[in-house]
């Protein structure tokens, strides 16, 4: 916390003080209570199973969820107060400045959200079967101004706090996450129509759908960190046959997702090419050991024997259900920009994106590892040497991509590995380290939790 | 005569086969019988039928598939559900007759099916027949009460019945998708029905919960209730299907990349595929309960990964053929190469234990039936490889049987038996 900047100390500030004279300038008349506290012990209960369920978006849904309701039932006013409630939450992990940024940021989205619904005539209190359909249109004003303030003031605070130089591409609004939002806020407008019919117990029957879509998104990343972990331990398998390439698929698959994300790749397809940069050396098994490990020159149909393993490699994960882009990336990572390349020999803009990205970060891992023929070159000399040939092996753009965000964030590369014995069972030990050292610190771009998470980072 | 034990405890197929048919006959003629008295009846309150029938058809439209094969249409069920359990749609009760509910949601489906159909997808009448019976069964309970209004008026009094009918609609649609794997996949009526009953819990309750909410919504809300509740239910859908998305990828990228023994040389092609076919029918021939085979199945497809380890293949692959510690050496490294990804601790075991004999000479120490299962597969397959023939696989079954003293479980090695005399009775 203590390295933010001044201005961010500021907004911070700011934020917290506008919640604090929204919810101390009232009126207070004509707030129903019970509803208050009904809706705020929802809200307290969220955030604290929040780390119980590792769901960050839980909370996150849920808060949205029980302002919005309060919007309708308790007004501006009420709605900021039950917002602020995240304030308590018995959870360990945020700060209390985040805390606070958090409390306050919720109490002003849903104070402006019961604004905006009154500003388009939403009527304040139970509804009752004459208030439908009209109140929906004030309502769905009330939810996307929710979401807007929320998410303004997030990226405001994440701008005013990112790293120098981060890239742009990463400080955005995530549409995807702003309709799951307003999917979400409908349940408030439930909650809100059915207080009629069931009274306080209406959060715990409306939660219960909401609580089974998050178990579905908990099982999804679940499921997709033991599908990616799955996958980097068959890779390294496959890496046991060549002795020098232990952890480089692994590596070019952060090199690639690095070069994706400087620029501004969609979340997707950033996922697609770490699959396709940590499978893209899989073909490998088809070539003989005694080839891959041979000291001095091929002879020609060694070299033929080498060429075909991208070919192989599509031959393997043609069947799993990976983006074309990936499977296609996979087969031409040999290519060159000047047409030298194999397997088909496609030039310049020929050859798929994906191919090229991949291209760049496989040649600087193997520049930087040591080989069979020689010992590893230094980051500096690599980045020299990828310059050098961009425009004729790899594409200038991903090149300087690359050697932008190395110069940011540094290049992990092998750890010493020379002298040791090449016992495959022996081996595992040390390449199980070597990965552990390699996790990525990126949050899942995929997973709707991100900017909570950012915050908690702060 | 022990062996008589493990028998599937199901119908012969060709009898079965039939069975689904019969499901999806009585289900049509159920729709038929409806519609008709509905017609002749008249229908009540068109706007909600309208509503309601949209809703169906919009969630039959984007029906998706769960693991396991297993179709569903959770917005379609929240619909149908909320349907039969209607009491009042604002100020005015809601009468619609049962027929009248089974009409509507088979008109919704039927609508909601066809650009399946159009686009070339299997109709896949027996899930959907299954979907129907379910909604039906509560909508012959619950309307007559509540269209005379025996149900009360006080939520507190409506809710009980309204989740106890939600339970059973859980229920008949388990049962009656246990009944069709049962035929489809040969396995166990009880386990199949255990493995359905908990694969279905999460998405029935949050089909039940939001069918009730529905309906109870509809009280205040109007028919507004079912565009609105559209929105989070969708939100629902997404996170399901991205859920299905990463198990099917899972399992297609382990079974994809077990071939790079065949890429290798180190076995023959087609080996672990076959391998592992052959020992996900003899788990389920033993009753093994549906995580436990997907287990199975990722063991059976990685279990030759160790020979990755080994410079120079094996002839043939066959591990079969090479000593014990040599085997227990392959084992032992690909279990340490699975044990790596962390999350898959259950299948390295299998993988590990996959060479040690049956009979240990330790009282207690025996391999997890999974390993015995692949131990068996696997040796079989080594014997026949891929030929069809069934005197050759006979052959390979009888060699087993005279190991089984030490080397293969009995139990086994009769389960394999009986799969393959059943496939040399049904043909290559």
């Amino acid at each position: 916390m203590g390295k933010l900047s001044r201005i961010a100390w500021l907004y911070i500030a700011a934020v917290i003080a506008a919640a604090v004279i929204a919810i101390a300038g009232g009126p207070f008349a004509g707030i129903n209570w019970a509803q208050v506290v009904v809706l705020g012990l929802l809200v307290v209960a969220c955030e604290s199973i929040a780390t119980v369920l590792k769901s960050r978006s839980l909370a996150w849904s849920a808060n949205s969820t029980a302002s919005l309701a309060a919007v309708i039932l308790v007004g501006p006013v009420g709605a900021a107060i039950v917002g602020a409630c995240t304030l308590l939450g018995v959870r360990r992990g945020p700060s209390v400045p985040q805390r606070l940024f958090n409390a306050s940021m919720f109490a002003l989205s849903a104070y402006l959200a019961g604004r905006t619904y009154l500003l388009f005539g939403g009527p304040v209190g139970t509804p009752g079967p004459s208030a439908f359909p009209g109140i929906i249109g004030p309502f769905v004003g009330a939810a996307a101004a929710h979401v807007i303030v929320n998410f303004s003031l997030l990226r405001g605070v994440l701008w005013l706090t990112r790293e120098p130089g981060a890239p742009a591409g990463r400080v955005g609004l995530d549409f995807k996450l702003l309709f799951t939002d307003l999917g979400y806020g409908a349940f408030g407008l439930l909650i809100a129509a059915l207080w009629g019919v069931l009274g306080p117990f209406t959060p715990v029957f409306v939660l219960i759908p909401v609580f089974i879509a998050r178990w579905a998104v908990a099982q999804f990343a679940a499921q997709q960190r033991s599908y990616e972990a799955t996958v980097s331990a068959l890779c390294q398998a496959v890496e046991t046959k060549d002795f020098y390439t232990r952890g480089h698929s692994e590596r070019v698959s952060r090199g690639s997702v690095m070069i994706a994300r400087e620029i501004a790749m969609r979340a997707e397809r950033v996922e697609a090419i770490r699959y396709a940069g940590m499978l893209h050396d899989v073909g490998k098994l088809g070539v003989p050991t005694s080839v891959l490990q041979k000291n001095g020159s091929l002879t020609d149909d060694e070299y033929a024997a080498i060429q075909l393993h991208p070919m192989r490699g599509l031959d393997i994960v043609r069947e799993i259900g990976f983006l074309d882009e990936a499977l296609a990336g996979i087969m031409h990572h040999h290519e060159r920009i000047d047409g030298k390349g194999y397997p088909m020999g496609l030039a310049g803009e020929e050859i798929p994106e994906f191919a090229r990205v991949l291209a760049v970060a496989d040649a600087f891992d193997a520049m930087t590892s040591n080989r069979s023929y020689r010992g590893a070159r230094s980051v500096p000399e690599g980045v020299t040497e990828l310059r050098k040939w961009a425009g004729t092996q790899f594409d200038p753009a991903f090149v300087d991509a690359f050697v932008t965000a190395i110069e940011r964030d540094g290049w992990k590369g092998p750890e010493t590995v020379a002298g040791e014995a090449a016992g495959a069972v022996g081996e595992s030990a040390a390449a199980d380290a070597l990965t552990a050292g390699l996790e990525d610190p990126e949050p899942d771009p995929s997973a709707p939790a991100e900017p909570l998470r950012a915050i908690e980072s702060l | 005569m022990a062996a008589r034990r493990y028998e599937p405890r199901g119908l012969p197929r060709q009898v079965l086969d039939s069975g689904q048919s019969l499901l999806v006959v009585f289900a049509g003629l159920l729709v038929i019988a409806a519609v008709a008295q509905t017609a002749v009846a008249g229908v009540k309150d068109v706007h909600a039928a309208v509503a309601f029938g949209a809703l169906i058809a919009f969630g039959e439209l984007l029906r998706l598939t769960m693991p396991g094969d297993r179709e569903t249409a959770p917005i379609a069920a929240a619909g149908a559900l909320a349907y039969a359990l209607l009491l009042n749609i604002g100020n005015e009760p809601a009468r619609q007759s049962p027929q009248q509910v089974i009409a509507v949601a088979a008109l919704g489906m039927i609508i909601g099916a066809l650009p399946h159909l159009a686009v070339g997808r299997p109709a896949r009448l027996p899930a959907m027949a299954a979907r129907l019976l379910a909604v039906a069964c509560v909508a012959a309970v619950f309307r007559p009460l509540a269209n005379a209004s025996l149900i009360g008026s006080r939520w507190w009094s409506e809710l009980p019945v309204m989740v106890a009918l939600v339970i059973v609609a859980w229920f008949v649609e388990a049962v009656i998708a246990a009944l069709i794997r049962t035929d489809a996949l040969r396995a166990r009526f009880g386990v199949t029905l255990l493995d359905e009953l908990r694969v279905q819990l999460p998405l029935g309750a949050a089909v039940g919960a939001s069918a009730v909410l529905i309906a109870f919504a509809a009280e205040i809300m109007g028919l507004w209730a079912v565009a609105v509740f559209t929105a989070p239910l969708l939100v629902t859908q997404v996170a399901l299907r991205r859920y299905a998305g990463i198990r099917a990828t899972y399992l297609q990228t382990v079974r994809a990349l077990a071939r790079v023994t065949e890429i290798g040389g180190y076995v023959e092609a087609g080996h672990s595929a076959r391998v592992s076919r052959l020992a996900v029918a003899i788990g389920r021939e033993l009753g093994m309960p549906e995580p436990e085979l997907l287990e199975l199945e990722y063991a059976a497809l990685m279990h030759d990964i160790g020979q990755l380890s080994l410079r120079d293949p094996i002839p043939g692959g066959a591990t079969v053929l090479v000593v014990r510690e040599e085997q227990r050496r392959i084992a032992e490294y690909g279990a340490e190469v699975i044990e790596q990804a962390g999350v898959l601790d259950a299948v390295a075991d299998i993988v590990r234990r996959q060479s040690d004999p049956c009979r240990p000479a330790v009282r207690g120490q025996e391999p997890p039936l999974s390993s015995r299962i692949i131990r068996a597969a696997n040796a079989f397959d080594d014997l026949v490889g891929s030929s069809v023939e069934p005197s050759r696989a006979a052959a390979a079954v009888q060699r087993l049987r005279l190991d089984t003293a030490s080397e293969y479980d009995p139990r086994v090695v009769e389960a394999l038996s009986r799969l393959v005399s059943r496939r040399s009775m049904l043909g290559p």
